[in-house]
């Protein structure tokens, strides 16, 4: 008996090897190796045909010590995650809250704030490059109505970085229908009994919509935060970086180090570094989020 | 109490309107930059460059079309694209459903472990893994050519397209896999007969979050491919920008336009299917 079971169990784990092989090969190659291989990578001055020498610390210590551009452009990329993370997640939340009543043509609405995010590529990136144009542009001519003389946005360090962060909440049409996902998962009999009660539509917010739907916020704040972290086409394409590297990010760093001066290795250093901040950034996020997300069980 | 009813009624035609007010403002916010691109497109060079600047063009010209996509070799970099996208699609869809069905099915040992590894993997930020990825196909002699955009879609599809599709497998009962067994089908027969049709919505879900993400992918394009003729859409856009797109609006946003429309129908005929990818995207959370 005992080895008849054991055989079906060989024959299915067989099976569960045979169909998962596809993503354990890639896992192995695309992923376990490359970080293994990056890792030692930060040890070395290596080169793009792949060849160098063992530095021990060296690129560890460059970027803390010598090079002022890891500061400065985590320090961009700071400014954008702090600016961008949050104006979205509020933005999402109180647009979601508006298309989660019962309203007529929602759909309408919805596809419309949906649109940017799945378009968001070169080509609308270009597009807001005309939209920020100093003397041409929709924004200024918008602003000069109001009798205000737009700034050179992409040419202004001042501007150039709100410009790109304007961009990227343009395209928060996914966590718009996150955020709508989890609205709509709370139960109806919730307001109802409040609005027996006498609750104001402030009340059921805070009260009920708010505490409800936090995982969702939160879920939407760490995936924010792991994307803005690695900002790169939008300043690429449009300021590459400048005017005097006030939108330089610092996964544009990690390419520059790597691609365009053929540092393989400081790239490498450059890119775990980053994996550290991430990682004790969402970790904090983490740890502050048992006092502010309700959690069902 | 009728009073109540009827105050009641009247303040909550007054939010409705208000919302309706609110959302419309918010949705030409979001639309206007498109109706922006689409009137420059049309546009005489005169006119792109006007104040105050014209929604509807004066003078209508389809120039911009025709001379932006002579001025580099669009219809090479609109071909590359394709392949690249259909050829990842289809990679992503039948590696990812097929690994699925592995995780979702049968068990072993090791299954909970290396589900832990996929999900894991999610995690784990690109960058990390974007050197020694990029030595590794120069080493194979895959710089330069279409491969690195595509060969790695085959591996597995990503790992939360894995998770996506597993528990939509486990949504379908096992007795149907059992009754077939039971007829004399293989695993493999299973999958593709049984299995795939019945979870054809996610697997078209996920096909097209796939497309607009291989359509619009930068990053790889940028890093792997060096000559002109291998250029995907992404990249031939940048380069006609940096020759000639600051002084000649009307073109680029001409030839921006043609790359954003196929993603734009596509949208258009799979509606439900991309809501239904983003929202299950926040269940995981």
């Amino acid at each position: 008996m005992k080895a008849r079971i054991n055989g079906i169990d060989k024959r299915e784990e067989k099976h569960f090897f045979l169909f998962i092989s596809p993503w354990l090969l890639g896992f192995l190659i695309f992923t376990l190796y490359p970080m293994v291989f990056s890792i030692i990578l930060v040890f070395t001055n290596m080169d793009m045909t792949g060849s160098g020498q063992f530095v021990g610390f060296a690129n560890i210590i460059r970027a803390f010590t010598e090079d002022p551009l890891f500061y400065r452009s985590l320090l961009n990329t700071l400014y954008f995650v702090l600016v961008s993370v949050p104006v979205s997640l509020l933005a999402a939340f109180l647009i979601a809250l508006l298309l989660n009543q019962k309203l007529k043509g929602v759909g309408f609405f919805r596809t419309s704030f949906y649109i940017p995010y799945i378009t968001s590529g070169v080509a609308v990136t270009l597009l807001w490059g005309w939209i920020f144009n100093a003397q041409f542009g929709l924004v200024n001519y918008f602003l000069s109505l109001f009798g205000i003389t737009g700034p050179n946005w992409l040419s202004d360090t001042r501007w150039a970085m709100p410009a790109i962060i304007i961009m990227g909440i343009w395209t928060i049409g996914n966590s718009i229908i996150i955020t709508l996902a989890g609205l709509q998962d709370i139960p109806e009999a919730l307001y109802e009994s409040a609005e027996i009660d006498g609750a104001s539509s402030f009340v059921k917010i805070t009260r009920i919509t708010l505490p409800l739907v936090t995982p969702t916020l939160y879920f939407n704040l760490v995936m924010g935060i792991i994307g803005g972290f690695q900002i790169f086409m939008q300043p690429y394409i449009l300021t590459e970086g400048g005017p005097s590297y006030s939108t330089y990010t610092y996964m544009m760093h990690i390419y520059n180090s790597g691609f365009k001066y053929n540092e393989m290795g400081y790239a490498s250093t450059l890119a775990w570094l980053l994996f550290l901040v991430i990682m004790i950034i969402t970790q904090i996020v983490n740890r502050t989020s048992r006092h502010w997300v309700y959690y069902d069980n | 109490m009728e009073a109540y009813y009827k105050s009641k009624r009247t303040s909550d035609r007054i939010k409705t309107s208000l919302s309706y007010g609110v959302l419309t403002i918010i949705a030409v916010i979001f639309i206007f930059p498109f109706i922006w691109m689409l009137s420059t497109a049309f546009k005489i060079p005169s006119e792109a460059y006007t104040l105050p600047p014209k929604i509807i063009p004066n003078t209508f010209t389809w120039d911009n079309f025709v001379q932006g996509w002579q001025y580099a070799d669009f219809t090479r970099y609109t071909w590359n694209t394709l392949i690249v996208t259909v050829l990842a699609t289809l990679g992503t869809v039948l590696s990812a459903s097929f690994v699925a069905y592995g995780f979702a099915r049968f068990k072993s040992r090791y299954s909970g472990v290396l589900f832990t590894v996929v999900l894991a993997t999610m995690m784990l930020p690109s960058q990390v893994t974007l050197v020694p990825t990029y030595l590794l196909f120069t080493k194979l002699g895959w710089l330069d050519t279409l491969k690195p955009l595509i060969i790695p879609s085959f591996f597995g599809g990503g790992a939360f397209n894995i998770f996506l599709l597993r528990q939509f497998f486990k949504t379908i009962p096992k007795d149907l896999d059992e009754a077939a067994y039971i007829d004399g089908a293989n695993a493999f027969q299973i999958y593709y007969k049984i299995l795939m049709p019945a979870i054809k919505p996610a697997l078209i879900t996920v096909g097209l979050m796939s497309v607009t993400f291989h359509w619009n992918d930068y990053m790889s394009p940028l890093i792997y491919l060096n000559s002109d003729q291998n250029f995907t859409l992404a990249i031939g856009l940048q380069f006609f920008q940096n020759s000639f797109g600051s002084s000649q609006i009307q073109m680029l946003m001409a030839v921006s336009l043609i790359t954003v429309i196929p993603v734009l129908i596509l949208f258009f005929i799979g509606q439900k299917y991309f809501v239904q990818g983003i929202t299950m995207t926040g269940i995981k959370g």
